[in-house]
C-alpha cells in the first residue's frame, strides 16, 4: 500500500512543480483577475442595492407600491409566463427533430435558431413594428379601402385589437429575442446523448409519448431547466426590443425595465434603483439556481459514471 | 439508380419527426423569418439612391465608427482579461473562487437597462468611481470612453466562458513534456498552451463583438448619445423611429443585419474549427 503511493506521489509533486507558475506570478494573476471583476461586476451589483435603499425603506416600498411600478411588474410575468413556456415547447421539438433524427439542411436550421441572438434588440422590435404597425404589412392591409378578408379588419377594429404599442406587440418580441435559450442547451445535450435509449423503449413497446416521458424527459431534465432559467432571466430583463413596441404608456405598457427608464428619465434615481434592485435580485437567483443546476447535473453525471 | 434501389429503405423507429420538425419550422417561420423578412420588403419601397443616402449619412457613419471601434476595443480588452480570469479560476485556487466563477455570468443575467443605469451612475461626476477619475481629468460619462465600458461589461462572460473549457480539457502532458524538453514558463505558455487556446480566444471575441455591436440598453445611459459624438447605430434607428421614418430607420436596420449574418457565420465557422482543434487535442 505505502510503497505504491509513493510511486504515484512522486511525479505528481514534480509534475506542480514544472508546471505551475511561481507563487508571485500566481498571486499577481490573482489579484489581477480578482480586481478586475470587483471593478465591473461586483462593484456595480453593490451599488444597485446601495442607492436601492438610500432614501430608506420607507421609500422603497413606496416606489415599489406606485400603481404604475405594480402594473410593471405584472406585465413583465405575464411576457415571461408567455414566452417561457412556447419557447420551452419551441426548443423540444426542435432538438427532437435535430439531435433524434438525419436529414438535409439541418446545420441551416441549426443557424436560423441561432439568428435571433445576433439581431440587435432594437432591430428586434423594428420588424414587429414594419409587420404589424400602422405603416406595416399587416397595417396597410387592414387600412386599405378594399380589404380582401373584411371580417378580420372589422373584427380586429371591433375588438379593439392592437399589436403595436401594446401588450401583444411586447409579448411577441419578449418570445422573439428569447426563441433559441431551450433549443440551444437541448440541442448539444440530446445529440450527445443520441437515440439508442428511446429505440430501446420503442422496440420493448412503448408508444411515443411514453418514450419521451419517461426515457428522453429525465435525461434532459437539468438542460431543460438550465435553458428555462435563462430564457426567464432574458425574458424579464428585456429592453431593447420592448422599448420600441412598446409605446411606454405609464401604467399600461410598461414592463420593469421601461419603468426603470422613465424613472431615471425623471430623476428619480432612488426610484430607478429600488425598481432595478428587483431585476437585480433576479439575476442573483438566476445565477444561484444555474449553479446549483451545473452541480446537479455533473452529479447525475457522476452517478451514471460509477454505475 | 440501380444501387440507390437495392440500398435498404431507413426505417425510423423513433415517432414524431414530421411533426416535430415541422412546428420547429412553423414557429420559426412565423416568429423569426417572417418578420425578418419585413426589413427587407420595407427597405424595397426604397430607391437605391434614397438608400444609399441614408446609410451614408453622417450622423450614421459616425455611429459606424463609433460602435465598431467601441466593439472592437472592447472585445480586446475582454480577450486580454477574460483569458487571466479563466486561468485564474481553472488553474488556481483561492477563497471564494465558487462565487467567482458563478458571479462571472452576471453580465448575462443582469437586465441590459440596470446595467446601463448603474454603469451611468457609477461613472457621472459625482459617482463612486466618476468622482475619483475627475480629478484626474477623465471623463466617462457621456463619452466615449463610457461606452467602451459598458461594452466590456456586456463582453466578459462571452470569452471566460469559451475559454473555460477548453483550458480544463488541455493535457497536461504536453506542458509537462514541453517543460522536460527545456521550455521555461513562459515559452510553454506562448508555444504551447496559446496556439491551443487560439480557436476558442477567436470564436470569445467574435461573440463579445457581435454582441457589442448590437447593444443598447447598457450604453444608452452612460452614452448620453450626442449626435456625430456618442451616438452608437441602435440609437440612430431609435431616432429614426421615433420621428416614424421607417424607411430610414430600416435602412440602417438592413446594413446592421448584413453584418450580423457575416459575423454569425465566421462565429459558426470558428466553432466549427474550435471543436475539431478540441476532440483532434482530446484524440
Amino acid at each position: 500500500m505505502t510503497p505504491v503511493a509513493t510511486t504515484f506521489h512522486m511525479p505528481h509533486a514534480v509534475h506542480r512543480h514544472t508546471t505551475s507558475e511561481p507563487p508571485a506570478v500566481r498571486g499577481a494573476l490573482i489579484a489581477v483577475a480578482l480586481v478586475f471583476l470587483s471593478l465591473f461586476l461586483f462593484l456595480p451589483l453593490v451599488f444597485v442595492f446601495v442607492q436601492a435603499f438610500a432614501k430608506g425603506i420607507g421609500y422603497y416600498l413606496e416606489t415599489l407600491h406606485d400603481p404604475n411600478a405594480w402594473s410593471a411588474i405584472k406585465l413583465t410575468f405575464l411576457a415571461a409566463v408567455t414566452a417561457v413556456p412556447l419557447n420551452c415547447i419551441f426548443g423540444v421539438c426542435a432538438a427532437w427533430a435535430i439531435a433524434k433524427f438525419d436529414f438535409r439542411g439541418k446545420n441551416i436550421l441549426l443557424t436560423l435558431i441561432d439568428l435571433p441572438f445576433s439581431v440587435s434588440p432594437v432591430i428586434a422590435g423594428l420588424i414587429y413594428v414594419l409587420v404589424f404597425g400602422a405603416q406595416g404589412w399587416l397595417g396597410l392591409y387592414l387600412n386599405a379601402d378594399n380589404p380582401q378578408f373584411p371580417w378580420l379588419a372589422n373584427w380586429l377594429n371591433d375588438h379593439n385589437i392592437k399589436i403595436i404599442f401594446a401588450v401583444p406587440g411586447i409579448v411577441l418580441a419578449t418570445i422573439f429575442v428569447t426563441v433559441p435559450f431551450v433549443a440551444r442547451e437541448l440541442i448539444p445535450l440530446m445529440q450527445a446523448q443520441g437515440r439508442n435509449e428511446e429505440e430501446a423503449a420503442r422496440v420493448l413497446g412503448a408508444s411515443g409519448w411514453q418514450t419521451f416521458w419517461r426515457v428522453t424527459l429525465p435525461n434532459i431534465k437539468w438542460g431543460l431547466l438550465y435553458g428555462v432559467i435563462l430564457c426567464n432571466a432574458r425574458a424579464m430583463g428585456e429592453f431593447g426590443a420592448v422599448s420600441v413596441v412598446s409605446g411606454k404608456i405609464r401604467g399600461q405598457t410598461n414592463t420593469i425595465p421601461l419603468h426603470i427608464e422613465a424613472l431615471y428619465d425623471d430623476y428619480n434615481f432612488t426610484g430607478a434603483f429600488a425598481m432595478a434592485s428587483l431585476l437585480a435580485f433576479l439575476a442573483l437567483i438566476t445565477l444561484g439556481l444555474k449553479t446549483w443546476v451545473e452541480h446537479q447535473n455533473a452529479v447525475q453525471n457522476e452517478i451514471e459514471i460509477s454505475q | 439508380m440501380a444501387k440507390r434501389l437495392s440500398r435498404p429503405k431507413k426505417i425510423r423507429v423513433l415517432p414524431g419527426f414530421k411533426l416535430t420538425l415541422g412546428f420547429t419550422l412553423f414557429y420559426l417561420g412565423l416568429i423569426v423569418l417572417i418578420p425578418l423578412a419585413a426589413v427587407f420588403w420595407k427597405t424595397s419601397t426604397l430607391t437605391w439612391p434614397q438608400f444609399w443616402q441614408t446609410i451614408t449619412m453622417p450622423t450614421a457613419m459616425a455611429s459606424y465608427r463609433l460602435t465598431f471601434g467601441a466593439s472592437f476595443c472592447a472585445a480586446l480588452v475582454n480577450v486580454v482579461f477574460g483569458l487571466i480570469v479563466a486561468w485564474v479560476l481553472v488553474r488556481y485556487e483561492f477563497f471564494g473562487k465558487k462565487i467567482v466563477d458563478a458571479l462571472v455570468d452576471l453580465p448575462f443575467a443582469l437586465p441590459t437597462a440596470v446595467a446601463g443605469i448603474t454603469l451611468a451612475a457609477l461613472y457621472s461626476e459625482h459617482g463612486w468611481v466618476g468622482q475619483l477619475l475627475t480629478p484626474l481629468g477623465i471623463k466617462v460619462a457621456n463619452t466615449q470612453l463610457g461606452i467602451f465600458i459598458a461594452l466590456t461589461f456586456i463582453g466578459l462572460p462571452f470569452i471566460v466562458r469559451t475559454v473555460q473549457p477548453i483550458l480544463e480539457d488541455l493535457d497536461p502532458e504536453l506542458e509537462e513534456a514541453a517543460s522536460s524538453l527545456g521550455a521555461n514558463r513562459w515559452q510553454v505558455f506562448s508555444r504551447v498552451i496559446l496556439p491551443m487556446l487560439t480557436p476558442a480566444l477567436l470564436t470569445g471575441f467574435a461573440l463579445a463583438f457581435a454582441r457589442a455591436l448590437g447593444e443598447y440598453g447598457s450604453v444608452i445611459f452612460i452614452a448620453g448619445n450626442i449626435p456625430m459624438k456618442t451616438q452608437i447605430t441602435p440609437v440612430i434607428i431609435m431616432g429614426e423611429l421615433d420621428m416614424f421614418d421607417y424607411g430610414k430607420a430600416t435602412a440602417i436596420a438592413v446594413v446592421m443585419l448584413v453584418v450580423s449574418f457575416v459575423l454569425l457565420l465566421s462565429i459558426n465557422v470558428l466553432q466549427w474549427w474550435t471543436n475539431r482543434y478540441n476532440t483532434h487535442n482530446l484524440a
